[in-house]
């Protein structure tokens, strides 16, 4: 392989969306300020100027009417991208995502696939308040019919998006806010990269526990194995990158290896991604287990406003690593 | 004639004077980072909260969207509240809880500071609805973007609205854009006022640079609702002089633009037409200026030394009646929290 590239999460966005656009004349993004204003978090930077307003279409605040564009565009075989500025916008049309885009499939007895990407930052961002920080994944992955990715890294956000756009299904590419500027590792641009959805991966390998995460937690879960590491904790990082479908076999091999699982996740407590993935886990190799599994989400309340309090209801490096030292008896 | 009571007109100027001076600190504390969150400033558009609070009582019901610091300085809120809570402050009008976007304060009838586009207009129906149910004559001002009438919540509120004859005004603070979308770009319509004729409700557009225009348009509306409830729609012509919030350069729109409206200025209308009139000399205004800037430079000190809200109350809020967190126990000992779990459900 040629010399890899340090991108951004941002950048690497960018990139796939251009490469679908330009690979795909029936993909077209449509969204809140993704043509003139470049997106509000800049993800669409220049797309307009490359591809036109024909294909990088500027929506007004409607979000229940252009998702549910979207789905019928769908329908008869374009295949939309649709950002939601974020996620907690994405609630205004929830019955569009939830309600016909999952469900068009059956309903119409085979007739109808939806081939629909929904992409847009999820999750806490930094002291929005309670109607802007909604991590969704686990409401949308509690539907039949949608398939949930949550991409860490640049390399990752790439893959998936591009494979999304791809999914004949309705998928859903939650970014992160947070994660926007930040850095990695990528092919070089020429390079095809597609990321299979439903396949997890090892960020970091250790040997006494399994730190399972996705999306903002990668990074909060890889500085808590570098602090674990000086206490003699070795933890496996386990980047789930698809939260439906959910790759189990990476999630038993590495608990098979660690014995041990602490689940980090940046959604609610109830009912949240974590209580699936640890019911799993412990109903198809409980005997692999050599202690309770432990989980570190939000606490189970609106987002406050104010910062100290927001960081007591977020998950944190401080309390991932609190829960690991449990989990090992340390 | 105004038809409805009206306020005292060197008050209400102070009253602008007070909402820029406050949004000045604002943004220079934002700045300083003492304010996190998204911040999104009001200067510019004073006359339109302030000429409708002008003919309006203190017990009518107001609600508006995120750009709200005016909305609740206007009821009467203190700017001491109003910057603890961009402070995140135990003593802030939402206890630091909501931050910028979402201000309330019961006591002063104001409903919110709501965050996502459109979602309040419902609301204001339901805050109609219940004067109406209750046989009062209050009057729900309901201000909102020129972005929110797009959304379908504004729609099935408007309709709602005419169908109930609700007593409740739709104050569409048209500020020409949208974050970076102008309203040629998102609305199909000649103008927006249009809207209100979709539903069979009477509208009207105003001048939002000139304080005494909306007062006195807003003066009639009001009195024709007091008499016999029905809604009404008022579209009030803005600008906003900064960016959409504190992160946006608003490269989308000319300096001439931001210029023409500069000179337009509501505080400097208002004190010329009061000079003019004999009701206000220079060394009153600069009076009333200077307490509005001690007021505000205040607030950010009453901010800044007031207690954080405390950890222990994280989950007091989440439902009514208090807490209802689980203690994190076995099932047998866990009988007391369920009880009151049960309770509060
Ligand atoms: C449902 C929803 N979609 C998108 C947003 C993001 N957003 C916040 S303000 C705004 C523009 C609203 O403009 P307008 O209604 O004209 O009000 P103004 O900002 O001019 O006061 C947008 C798109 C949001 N808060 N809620």
């Amino acid at each position: 392989m040629s010399e890899m590239r340090q991108i951004t999460y941002r950048q690497a966005l960018n990139e796939a969306l251009a490469e679908e656009l330009e690979r795909d004349p029936s993909v077209f993004l449509m969204g809140e300020e993704v043509a003139e204003y470049n997106g509000a978090y800049k993800v669409s930077q220049g797309l307009l100027e490359r591809f036109g307003p024909k294909r990088i279409i500027d929506t007004p605040i409607s979000e229940n009417g252009f998702a549910g564009l979207g789905v019928g565009a769908a329908m008869v075989g374009l295949r939309p991208i649709i950002e939601f500025m974020t996620f907690s916008f994405s609630l205004v049309a929830f019955d569009q995502v939830v309600n016909n885009a999952p469900n068009m499939l059956t309903m119409s007895g085979g007739q109808f696939n939806i081939p629909i990407t929904f992409r847009g930052p999820n999750g806490p961002a930094h002291q929005l308040g309670a109607t802007h920080s909604h991590a969704t994944e686990c409401l949308y992955a509690n539907v039949p019919g949608l398939k949930v990715c949550t991409p860490a890294t640049p390399r990752d956000a790439k893959g998936l998006l591009k494979t999304a756009v791809r999914d004949n299904n309705p998928v859903l590419v939650l970014e992160s806010e947070l994660l926007y500027s930040s850095k990695g590792l990528i092919e070089p641009a020429e390079t095809e990269l597609l990321i299979p959805l439903g396949q997890a991966e090892v960020k970091r390998e250790g040997a006494d526990v399994t730190i399972v995460c996705y999306a903002q937690t990668v990074p909060l879960a890889l500085a808590a194995a570098e602090q674990l590491e000086d206490e003699d904790i070795s933890a496996e990082v386990l980047d789930l990158r698809s939260i439906k479908p959910l790759d189990e076999r990476a999630i038993y091999d590495s608990v098979a290896k660690t014995h041990r699982v602490v689940i980090v996740e940046q959604d609610r407590p109830f009912c949240g991604v974590g209580a699936e993935v640890c019911y799993r886990i412990q109903k198809n190799i409980f005997d692999e287990l050599d202690a309770a599994i432990a989980r570190v989400s939000q606490e189970d309340v609106p987002i406050p406003y104010n910062e100290r309090l927001e960081r007591a209801v977020l998950p944190n490096a401080d309390k991932l690593i609190a829960a690991v030292k449990k989990v090992c008896y340390a | 004639m105004p038809a409805a009571e009206q306020r005292d007109e060197v008050e209400m100027l102070w009253l602008m004077l007070l909402i820029r001076r406050f949004e000045e600190r604002a943004s220079q504390q934002y700045q300083a980072q003492k304010i996190g969150g998204f911040c999104h400033l009001y200067i510019g558009q004073e006359a339109v909260v302030t000429g409708a609070v002008a003919t309006t009582r203190f017990d009518d019901y107001v609600i508006t969207a995120y750009r709200d610091h005016a909305h609740a300085l206007a009821r009467g809120t203190s700017a001491n509240a109003c910057m603890a809570e961009l402070f995140g402050k135990d003593t802030g009008c939402s206890r630091g809880l909501g931050g910028s976007m979402h201000f309330f304060d019961k006591e002063h009838h104001m409903y919110g500071g709501h965050a996502i586009v459109g979602a309040h207009v419902p609301l204001a129906c339901g805050l109609a609805f219940a004067c109406k149910y209750r046989n009062e004559d209050r009057v729900t001002l309901c201000f909102f973007g020129d972005g929110a009438i797009n959304q379908g919540a504004f729609h099935e509120a408007l309709n709602l609205a005419a169908l109930f004859k609700l007593p409740v005004i739709f104050i569409c603070e048209n500020n020409l854009f949208a974050m970076g979308t102008s309203v040629e770009r998102s609305t199909s319509l000649k103008q927006i006022i249009d809207r209100a004729e979709g539903y069979d409700i009477p509208g009207c557009v105003v001048d939002g640079m000139n304080f005494r225009h909306v007062r006195d348009t807003l003066s009639e509306v009001v009195a024709s609702i007091r008499k016999d409830p029905h809604p009404a729609f008022v579209e009030a012509r803005t600008y906003r002089y900064r960016g959409h919030s504190m992160s946006d350069p608003a490269s989308y729109r000319t300096k001439e633009q931001l210029e023409k409206y500069r000179l337009d200025d509501p505080i400097t209308r208002l004190r010329a037409q009061l000079t003019r009139e004999g009701k206000l000399t220079n060394e009153k205004f600069d009076e009333l200026d200077k307490e509005a800037k001690r007021i505000a430079l205040e607030a950010v000190k009453f901010a800044e030394e007031s207690e954080e809200p405390p950890l222990e109350k994280l989950y007091d809020y989440t439902y009514a009646n208090g807490a209802v967190k689980a203690a994190p126990s076995l099932p047998k000992n866990n009988s007391a929290a369920e009880k009151k779990a049960a309770a509060a459900s």
